[in-house]
């Protein structure tokens, strides 16, 4: 009887992990042709040939401008800045335990983004020293909304509710920095304001590729832990976690990438709130969701930028797609949160 | 008996004729500011020139053009003021506000898709559609804001009101994006601003004001009772759900034809019915005329701020009035009573 149900237990943990693994795969492909999608697709369309051609370095006459001036590098942003946008959110959802609570909602991003403005458009700063001061911004606000939330005693609803004060103080810094820069157009400040792919080019990428390569491993190798505090911080502490070390350690590494990912999109609205509840919903929890969370995110970034790009007479900004996919979501999830008296 | 007739016949606020004073100075001090300052400051001899002939035509017509601006920001201002307090006051909630629960937004969306789908150009036009979204905006935030147990709570409103904001200045972008040129006078009208203001600016705002100003009047003593709780109200004869839909209704005409004619300006009721309410107490028949006052001296003195921080441009008074209004938001959150862990 007892070697049964243990066997039962195995076979059921033996499905989830499965099911993981494979929805894990299925995610990278689905990135994978997303990304061959930003490179193929365009007002041109160039023979794969003629692309692969490029890419490996090759000159091919039109080609070479269109894909790696201007394809390859809009790829590559969307996909590493849709990746850590994913895997910062998910772990501020999972760590605090609250999907609302993420870096969109409460603001880091948007700390992030107006530092970079006043980086990169008033002081015409370089990209090792935005995304620095990107960084140090979102640092700071996470310490200014846990400062302010703490209170008498600490509530993640009233964090929120700080976010969307300090959200409404950056967003307003960002339209008075751009006014002062003469930056006053549209574009700009939809960039800044809801995030956009349109016009990287490929030397603003390199921290952000290296932040995502290096912190990635980081949060992957904190993952069991991190699963353990969404049990609650007795629990995990009593299954060995050092939870201060590992807050500190997660909140910093998720920090780091949502900031140099704004640094180069722009707050790209909704993607680090969306991807974390998509990937648990998709892959279940066998095992802490990091890798797939950021698939999603990139994901997202990728096929609303696609969508941006194509599906209408006129092409639309990341941000604005996904910020109108988001919304709807958002509230979904209010209302359910409502009905269930948890908020 | 005679002092205590006199305590029970007092029916004045104790603070209220110092503060009413105060603001009434300030009330002048920022109309003169708005009329000397600017992208070119004048002086006072040239102001009276232009007022009463004899000065140049430039500086006459400059003077023109400030003064409708000054009286526009004033009407403004006194009507964000209203209906900061009234959905206060409806919500029972210290963290509403146009701005906060969406509302602005929803009037915004509705202007714009009348721009670009209906060839509306003039506000007389598209003030309907405004006060259409204005009020189905508030509807919906509402609705949700208040499902679950225990009601409305600031948490909830706050959130479903911002879920609801983003969700609208997406639509917003969506639909400016392609009309970039023609609309890029509208790109200014959508960050809030009284500069555009005319004359007939102001006379399409004026029956609105009238209208939501009479309407907040007469509510204020009922509006008292509710503060007490439904139960009580009801008992004091006061019809509780009428009372909150004339008043909700009148707070949503106030700021819905606010934004039609001046775009989304935010967080100016939640500024002035919180700073009177810290003066002279919570009792709505003097808060209400008091924020008015301190709406329109609010939003002016802003509006002169943000010509004078934007030189030589100007930056948008409603730019300005959120980045003062929203540490007022962090305050009310830090001290507000949140249940969700």
């Amino acid at each position: 009887m007892r070697i049964m149900a243990t066997e039962l237990v195995k076979q059921a943990r033996m499905r989830q992990r499965g099911r993981w693994v494979a929805v894990t795969a299925i995610l990278a492909v689905l990135a994978a042709a997303l990304c061959c999608a930003m490179l193929l697709l365009g007002n041109t369309i160039y023979p794969v040939r003629d692309v692969v051609a490029v890419l490996l370095g090759e000159e091919v006459k039109g080609a070479t401008f269109a894909v790696r001036t201007i394809r390859l590098p809009r790829m590559l942003a969307g996909l590493f800045a849709g990746f850590a946008f994913g895997v910062s959110g998910y772990v501020f959802q999972t760590m605090l335990r609250n999907p609302l609570a993420n870096p969109n909602v409460i603001g880091i991003t948007a700390g992030s983004s107006a530092a970079a403005v006043f980086c990169i458009i008033v002081l015409g700063a370089g990209k090792a020293a935005t995304s620095t001061a990107a960084v140090i911004a979102g640092l700071l606000t996470v310490l200014v909304i846990y400062g302010l939330a703490r209170g008498r005693s600490f509530s993640i609803g009233r964090m929120i509710l700080v976010g969307i004060g300090i959200q409404a103080m950056c967003n307003s810094a960002i339209t008075y920095l751009l006014l002062i820069a003469q930056e006053h157009s549209l574009p700009a400040a939809v960039r800044w304001l809801t995030g956009s792919l349109n016009g990287i080019r490929m030397e603003e990428l390199a921290v952000l590729l290296v932040s995502c390569l290096v912190l990635t491993p980081v949060i992957v190798l904190l993952g069991r832990p991190l699963q353990l505090l969404e049990l609650g911080e007795q629990t995990a502490v009593s299954l060995g976690v050092r939870t201060d070390r590992t807050r500190v350690a997660l909140v910093v590494s998720a920090v780091v990438l949502s900031a140099v990912a704004t640094a180069v999109t722009g707050p790209i609205a909704a993607v680090a709130f969306l991807a974390g509840p998509i990937a648990v919903r998709l892959a279940g929890t066998a095992r802490a969701n990091v890798i797939p969370a950021g698939l999603v995110g990139a994901a997202l970034v990728l096929a609303a930028d696609l969508a941006g790009q194509f599906a209408f007479p006129w092409k639309f900004p990341v941000g604005i797609l996904t910020g109108i996919i988001g919304a709807p979501y958002l509230l979904y999830l209010i209302v359910r949160m409502n009905r269930k008296g948890e908020l | 008996m005679v002092s205590s007739f006199m305590e029970r016949g007092r029916i004045y606020p104790k603070t209220f004729f110092p503060v009413l004073l105060l603001f009434l100075a300030l009330f002048v001090l920022g109309v003169i500011a708005s009329i000397l300052f600017g992208a070119r400051s004048l002086s006072l001899q040239e102001v009276l020139g232009g007022l009463f002939g004899g000065g140049e035509l430039y500086e006459s017509s400059v003077v023109q053009k400030r003064i409708v601006r000054t009286v526009f920001a004033l009407c403004c201002g006194a009507a964000l003021g209203i209906a900061g307090v009234l959905m206060q006051a409806v919500t029972r909630n210290p963290l509403a506000d146009p701005a906060i629960l969406g509302v602005n937004n929803g009037a915004a969306f509705f202007v714009v898709c009348g721009v670009a789908f209906f060839q509306m150009n003039t506000a007389r036009e598209y003030i309907w559609f405004a006060l259409a979204g204005a009020l189905l905006t508030a509807i919906f935030v509402l609705g949700i804001g208040s499902m679950g147990r225990g009601g409305a709570s600031p948490l909830k409103l706050v959130l479903a009101g911002a879920a609801t904001s983003a969700a609208l200045s997406s639509l917003v972008t969506a639909v400016l994006i392609p009309r970039l040129n023609a609309m890029e006078e509208f790109r200014f009208w959508q960050a809030g601003s009284v500069g555009a203001g005319t004359w007939d600016s102001f006379s399409l705002l004026l029956p609105f004001l009238v209208v939501g100003t009479i309407a907040a009047v007469i509510s204020a003593p009922a509006l008292n009772a509710l503060a007490l709780g439904d139960e009580t109200a009801t008992g004091l004869g006061v019809k509780t759900a009428f009372l909150r839909y004339v008043a909700a209704l009148a707070g949503v005409i106030l700021c819905g034809a606010t934004t039609a004619v001046a775009g989304p300006i935010g967080f100016v009721g939640l500024l002035s019915a919180h700073v009177i309410r810290a003066l002279i107490g919570p009792d709505l028949r003097y808060l209400i005329p008091m924020s008015a006052l301190a709406g329109a001296v609010i939003l002016t003195v802003s509006d002169v701020a943000g010509r004078l921080i934007g030189r030589p441009g100007e930056l948008e008074v409603g730019v300005l009035t959120a980045f003062i209004g929203a540490p007022l938001l962090i305050i009310l959150a830090v001290k507000a009573k949140v249940r969700a862990t």
